[in-house]
């Protein structure tokens, strides 16, 4: 059975052994937690685990397989998976493969048998754990950060369009989804909606922006730490005075940060699809799906211009923002979902109000 | 919004006594309810007459009264206390019937009482299947073709219509009672016709089948703001066409994609808001396996059986919650008291898998219909925490008590391959242990799903677990190394399973065990996945994982077992008293390490103990608990037998049995040496002896004369115990025990002469110099009706002085030559000539009345028990020692059954016992005690007049019935034999009617009550009109003593509802010692 023993030596020193699901392969990765017990796949492909080992608190995973609509990117950006128990017999009428053969397609390496549990409170406990999957327990994680340039590894290099065949919507909202590591649910929430869709890469300018004519932006959620991306705070502060915009995740972190704000990192991330968030306007609060490692300071945003608009009920964090007199809203969740509650949808809805109204006015 | 500042004294409803689909899961939400409205300032009045409870505690509400669940009675007490709330969401059916009840009558609008919680009308809109249906129909959302209808022709035109098969589910009724699967047209008339009689407003919902989806249930919990958290989801393993209550469950679900369980959830939100539900609230889901279709099966707004049991999946309390939320509080403004600083409105993630398997009376019940539906037949459930499935049902399947230690079922090798089709295709109580034989014979998981359709990621966990298993016992002992052990053990496999399936004894398992020091490590149960720091006290065992206990700050810690799931003969009176002695244990300065497996009880609330185990009450598993706290010793008597039959094992394993000791507790449970104990102290006992052989048994028969008293040795509320008159039906009696007893042996039998006489009982508690006894129950049904079963009065009316003295003295006796530290239940015969009194048997624990006794008198008898077997003697506690003075009122334990809900069953009363719980009656007078215990719930208890007709098969009348029915105004009907009995005594006859005849009009409902009190053993017309009447829910009486005190009580007008605060503030300190002046 020591043919099958795999390793994650983490920078705290621990040392959890487990084994391989799949062929063994050795790579490092930030320690992340995610306490959904449904939705693996899609965390599996949601790009902002990119640069990071991603295990899953609930212990059983697998069990209804993989299958071909619930693909958040087209392939898993992370750099890691470890699991308690995989299922290798899922059962369920949608699924077309089994977890560890996905991870086999991938290359990702991944470790099974390991006390997630353990590990999830290493990681709550340390906050930042850096560590490494691999064959001998005596090797350690060289890389302590994760790689400033991430969201280059998985935003689109080309802008890409997409639209529904018969939108109910007349005229068409036109959103451009500014892509930092976009999960398509975003793209798929707004299309829903009746929107056409078009995704440009992260660091597309302003005038490229402009180029296409949108009625709003949205900035996407991606991995990494928001400051990596400073210098395009200009020209995002430019887009989100210019159209009606929406940030989500890290979206709306580097939105805050264009006008101002400051963001830190937090002790150990909100991962999960059970967080409460409260809506301060009407004193609701929803169920939201997370997963951020950083978030924007509540005394840094600037009350003259912005309100919060939501916060989270247990550390009163910031979730959301709201411009006084522009149409600009960002969430810190996840609103398109997957995993995850469907509370928030509506923020869509609101989004694309704005230019609807505006559409019709203008065509009066 | 904060809480409702207008509320400051709230009536709580009860669920009353303990019936099959409303068990222990109320006492623990009601106690959770009355705690949490406390903590807010609120004055708490409580109405429930279940005396087993925790929550009818003094302590747990500010008046308590122990008075029926009737109209009337909670009428008056609200026009004596005046409440401005009430809260029935916490009591069951029953709590929200009396609440509709209280509202039709005008009441709550009478006295200005406000509802709290859930909404009337949601409460309807919930019960009434035609409304929810067509509420459904508004937003959208699905439920299965259906008609409500109060006819059976128009039942029949509808099936035509739809197409069979079709379900058939009564209104308003626990647990699905009277409801059915109809494949074609006879089967639906008959299921629609005894629905009808089951349902208070005779109306069936009969739907279109969803037979073979997934069942699949969401934990709702919304408040006034309109947030609304799922606390939990759950997956049946037995696919919808078995009641839930009667289901393998998991939690959360399995095989749910994320999509399949948001659309869920999106759902669950969708009705609860429609619904207005504010608190807690069921919805259960069909879930076609092979698309995204679904429809809702029904919703429950209130909390439930699975309301509990997602709470300590999730450690999420929702009782407590919904008390909040019904007081106006928002889920964000309350505390998660599991982690103390995150918020109740968040939703709870589990790091692990939460099996229950249904606890079943058919070892009880062996003449029982096993067949599973939509009607529950479990009295109660266990519960298993694990890292994976297998783990959990192997545990699951230890803390049922059924003899099992793993899939493997005894005997299901000899079944022929088309009986373990059949098996498969219909459910029972044993079907997953009848999958797992099939998958032992090679069928494939497909063939299994075929034929059940059961989920095949179940059915692959279960291969993956019968794989493990071959593979063990395809090897060698000596070829077993520790890393296969370890794999063994992460799959939960026992040690015991482990020796069976490797040829060797358990001993040598467990020195190898030992020797490779493999331990189970303890993982926390927190809400929240490890996320946040949670100091919660609860915990489950893991193999080959990372301990996570942090051990307890004090000196001394002792181990509570408790009582495990609800079953016939132990019920929640032992969990009462596990939860006391922990609570006494602290109370010492003691820390309190609780041990128990019953998602429905107090004593598995996390605050309970200082230290809760989720695990199975088997020697190995409690063991490795103490290994792990470093305990100091254990308490056996309050867990029922089920910590009693631990004793043993625990003690030559090295571990301290605290109290009396062992082989104490031994000489009272074995027969022989109890009579030698007996003799030796001179006190009479019955004349018996135990017999090893048929021959010997016929022998001993005759010697001591018959009629005997027959039974196995070691039961539980007499299972398997009879009277027999004859040879012939002592010999029918062997071979019927020795078929099923599935090639084991039945010897030992222990045989008794049977003595009609007069049954009383007490609980004794003792230091071994002195003893103390708070009162006598005198049993109302003469000896040969089980203790669970009888009537009981407290304290006793009818004994002399001497008899009492005498019952002192025995106690005494044994007491100091047993050296008895702690609690002991002692029953008594008296014979009929009143002169003798038998000691008939000697439980070393506490027992069934010790909760009632405590009530009644304020003596706190659990926690004496504790400190004095934690080394304090009784001449230092306040109480008086002895006998105690009788207190100025009465009490009467009134049994309560569900064999309604059991076909086959003939209620008739004997030595096994049949009652699943008690209601008590409190009054001035025996006769005023009688009255409320008969009249424990609507229409229990009437007036008879001259429009009632009552229907007699009597073997004998004595006096004092006959005087009583030469009174009754009411017609009476007999058969030809009884006629001739009561008209020679001079009662009058209005007709004489056949057994066939009079089984029709019970049916059709002409009766006000029937008797008939023929025992022959064979199922004879006398037990089918029994039956008869449990189907038409008619009033019967099995035993002449019984009919007596009825009709006596029909005759006494009530006393008005007085708190039990109120009956002992009369004479306080009439059993305290008097305090010399310093």
């Amino acid at each position: 059975m020591s043919e099958t023993t795999g390793y994650l030596v983490l920078n705290t020193g621990d040392i959890l052994e487990g084994k391989w699901l799949g062929t063994p392969k050795q790579e490092e990765g930030e320690l992340v937690f995610n306490t959904a017990m449904t939705g693996y796949q899609e965390v599996m492909t949601d790009p902002s685990y990119a640069g990071q080992i991603v295990t899953m608190t609930y212990p059983l995973i697998g069990n209804y397989g993989w299958n071909e609509i619930d693909y958040e990117s087209i392939k898993p950006s992370l750099k890691g998976f470890i699991v308690s128990t995989p299922s290798h017999n899922p059962e369920h009428y949608q699924s077309k493969n089994t977890l560890m053969e996905m991870l086999e397609e991938h290359h990702i390496p991944a470790l099974s048998h390991i006390d997630t549990r353990a590990l999830t409170r290493i990681i709550r406990e340390h906050g930042e754990v850096y560590g490494k999957i691999t064959q001998d327990p005596n090797e350690s994680p060289v890389n302590t950060s994760v790689n400033t340039n991430i969201v280059s590894t998985v935003s689109v290099k080309e802008k890409k369009s997409y639209k529904i065949d018969n939108p109910t919507n007349h005229p068409t909202p036109h959103v451009v989804v500014m892509d930092f590591g976009y999960k398509h649910s975003i793209a798929q929430s707004l299309l829903e909606l009746g929107c056409e869709v078009t995704v440009v890469p992260y660091n597309a300018t302003f005038i490229e922006i402009q180029s296409l004519d949108p009625d709003g932006v949205l900035l996407s959620n991606g991995p990494g730490d928001p400051q990596a991306l400073a210098d395009l705070s200009e020209n995002i502060k430019q887009i989100s005075e210019s159209f009606p915009t929406m940030g989500i995740c890290l979206g709306h972190q580097l939105i805050a940060l264009a006008h101002g704000a400051t963001t830190q990192r937090l002790p150990y991330g909100h991962r999960g699809s059970n967080h409460p968030v409260k809506d301060l306007q009407t004193g609701k609060v929803m169920i939201t799906s997370q997963n951020h490692g950083y978030v924007v300071d509540y005394d840094s945003v600037n009350m003259k211009n912005w309100y919060v608009s939501h916060v989270n009920v247990n550390d009163k964090s910031v979730e959301g923002l709201k411009h006084k007199t522009k149409p600009l809203m960002t969430v810190q969740f996840h609103p398109e979902a997957h995993p995850g509650p469907i509370d928030t949808h509506h923020l869509f809805v609101d989004f694309i109000q704005q230019f609807i109204t505006k559409g019709e006015k203008q065509h009066a | 919004m904060p809480k409702k500042d207008n509320i400051k004294k709230v009536l709580v409803i009860g669920s009353g006594p303990i019936v099959i689909g409303q068990a222990a899961e109320f006492d623990y939400a009601g106690t959770q309810a009355c705690l949490a409205l406390k903590e807010d300032g609120v004055e708490v009045i409580l109405v429930n007459n279940n005396p087993a409870t925790i929550m009818t505690d003094e302590n747990i509400a500010d008046k308590v009264y122990l008075e029926p669940l009737t109209c009337d009675s909670i009428t008056k007490i609200i026009d004596k206390e005046r409440p401005d709330g009430i809260l029935p969401t916490l009591g069951g059916q029953t709590g929200l019937n009396m609440a509709v009840l209280l509202d039709e009558a005008g009441v709550l609008e009478k006295y200005d009482v406000t509802l709290l919680g859930t909404p009337l009308e949601t409460i309807q809109k919930g019960e009434d299947r035609e409304i929810f249906k067509s509420m459904m129909k508004d937003i959208g959302e699905p439920t299965a073709e259906s008609l409500s209808t109060s006819s059976v022709d128009e039942a029949v035109r509808f099936a035509g219509t739809v197409g069979y098969p079709m379900i058939v589910r009564p209104a308003y009724t626990l647990g699905g009672a009277g409801g059915g699967i109809a494949n074609d047209e006879a089967e639906l008339r008959n299921i629609v016709k005894n629905g009808l009689h089951f349902s208070p407003i005779s109306q069936v919902l009969i739907e279109q089948s969803v037979k073979g989806w997934k069942e699949i249930e969401y934990e709702v919990m919304r408040d006034s703001n309109d947030t609304c958290i799922i606390v939990c989801n759950m997956e049946n393993f037995d696919p919808v066409g078995v009641h839930t209550g009667d289901s393998i469950v998991v939690a959360p679900s399995q095989t749910l994609t994320d999509r399949q369980y948001q659309m869920l959830r999106t759902s669950s939100v969708r009705v609860i808001r429609e619904l207005g539900v504010i608190g807690g609230c069921n919805i259960q889901f069909a879930l076609n396996p092979d698309n995204d279709d679904y429809i809702i099966i029904e919703v429950n707004p209130r909390v439930s059986r699975s309301s509990a049991l997602a709470s300590k999946a999730t450690g999420y309390p929702i009782a407590q919650i919904a008390a909040k939320v019904a007081l106006g509080y928002q889920l964000d403004e309350v505390i998660n008291p599991i982690t103390g600083d995150t918020y109740a409105s968040f939703e709870p993630a589990i790091d692990y898998i939460a099996a229950k398997i249904p606890r079943w009376p058919f070892d009880k019940f062996t003449q029982a219909d096993r067949l599973l539906g939509t009607q529950m037949k479990a009295t109660g459930e266990v519960m298993a925490l694990a890292r994976n499935f297998p783990m959990a049902i192997n545990k699951a399947i230890r803390s049922l008590e059924i003899g099992l230690d793993s899939l493997y079922l005894p005997g299901v090798e000899k079944l022929s391959n088309q009986e373990i089709h059949t098996a498969l295709d219909q459910a029972t109580d044993e079907r997953l242990f009848i999958v797992a034989e099939s998958l032992r014979r090679g069928m494939t998981v497909e063939e299994i799903h075929d034929i059940t359709a059961i989920n095949k990621y179940f059915l692959y966990e279960l291969e993956a677990m019968i794989t493990k298993e071959k593979e063990i016992a395809a090897k060698e002992w000596q070829a077993i190394e520790a890393e296969d052990l370890r794999d063994a053990k992460s799959f939960g496999i026992s040690d015991l399973t482990l020796a069976k399936l490797l040829n060797v004894d358990i001993s040598t398992i467990q020195q190898k065990v030992k020797e490779e020091k493999l331990a189970p490590s303890y993982k926390m149960v927190d809400t929240c996945a490890a996320e946040f720091s949670a100091e919660t006290p609860y915990f489950y065992s893991s193999w080959n994982e990372w301990d996570e206990v942090e051990s307890l700050n004090g000196d001394k810690r002792m181990v509570v077992l408790g009582s495990g799931p609800i079953r016939i003969g132990q019920g929640v009176e032992f969990d009462y008293c596990s939860v006391h002695a922990a609570k006494s244990l602290q109370g010492q300065g003691i820390d309190a390490v609780v041990i128990n497996n019953n998602p429905e009880t107090v004593s598995t609330d996390f605050n309970t103990a200082d230290h809760l185990y989720f695990e199975p009450l088997t020697v190995e598993d409690v063991l490795h608990v103490i290994e792990k706290e470093n305990a100091q010793g254990v308490l056996v008597q309050f867990g029922g037998q089920t910590a009693i039959n631990l004793a043993d094992g625990l003690q030559k394993a090295g571990v301290k049995i605290t109290g009396t000791a062992l082989e104490a507790i031994e000489s009272v449970e074995d027969r022989d040496l109890f009579y030698q104990l007996l003799q030796q102290l001179n006190i009479p006992h019955i004349p018996g002896d135990t017999v090893m052989a048929v021959e010997d048994a016929k022998a001993v028969a005759k010697q001591i004369g018959y009629p005997i008293l027959m039974r196995p040795s070691y039961v539980i509320g007499g299972q398997g115990m009879v009277i027999l008159h004859n040879e012939n039906q002592l010999v029918e009696y062997l071979a019927d025990l020795q078929a099923t007893a599935h090639g084991n042996r039945i010897f030992p039998l222990l045989i008794d002469r049977y003595i009609a006489g007069y049954e009383v009982e007490i609980d004794a508690i003792c230091d071994g110099s002195d003893v103390l006894i708070p009162g006598i129950f005198e049993h109302v049904e003469k000896a040969g009706v089980h203790s669970g079963d009888s009537v009981a009065i407290f304290p006793a009316p009818n004994l002399t002085k001497e008899h009492k003295q005498l019952i002192e003295l025995y106690a005494q006796k044994i007491s100091k030559q047993l050296n008895v530290k702690g609690i002991m239940n002692i029953q008594f015969v008296l014979s009929e000539d009143r002169k003798t009194i038998y000691v008939l048997e000697v439980n070393p624990r506490a027992s069934r009345t010790v909760p009632i006794a405590s009530k009644v008198t304020g003596i706190p008898m659990v926690d004496l028990a504790t400190r004095v077997q934690m080394g304090e003697s009784l001449s230092d506690q306040e109480w008086k020692l002895g006998l105690h003075k009788e207190v100025p009122y009465y009490a009467v334990k009134m049994p309560v059954f569900s064999t309604n809900k059991l076909p086959g069953v003939d209620p008739i009363l004997g030595p096994e016992m049949k009652s699943t719980g008690e209601a008590i009656g409190l009054g001035s007078t025996v006769k005023h005690a009688m009255a409320k215990a008969f009249g424990w719930k609507e229409n229990s208890l009437k007036a008879l007049s001259e429009q009632d007709t009552i229907f007699l098969s009597l073997t004998k009348i004595d006096t004092k019935l006959s005087e009583q029915l030469k009174s009754v105004t009411a017609s009476i009907e007999a058969d030809p034999e009884t006629a001739t009995l009561l008209t020679e005594q001079g009662i009058q006859v209005r007709t004489t009617t056949n057994l066939q005849e009079a089984e029709q009009k019970c049916v059709d409902e002409k009766y006000t009550f029937i008797a008939d009190t023929h025992r022959t053993g064979e199922k004879d017309q006398h037990v089918s009109l029994r039956e008869a009447a449990l189907r038409s829910d008619t009033l019967h009486f099995t035993a002449n003593d019984t009919l007596s005190a009825y009709i006596e009580a029909t005759t006494t007008n009530a006393e008005s509802p007085v708190s039990i605060q109120h009956y002992r503030s009369n004479k306080p300190d009439l059993n305290k010692k008097e305090r010399a002046m310093p």
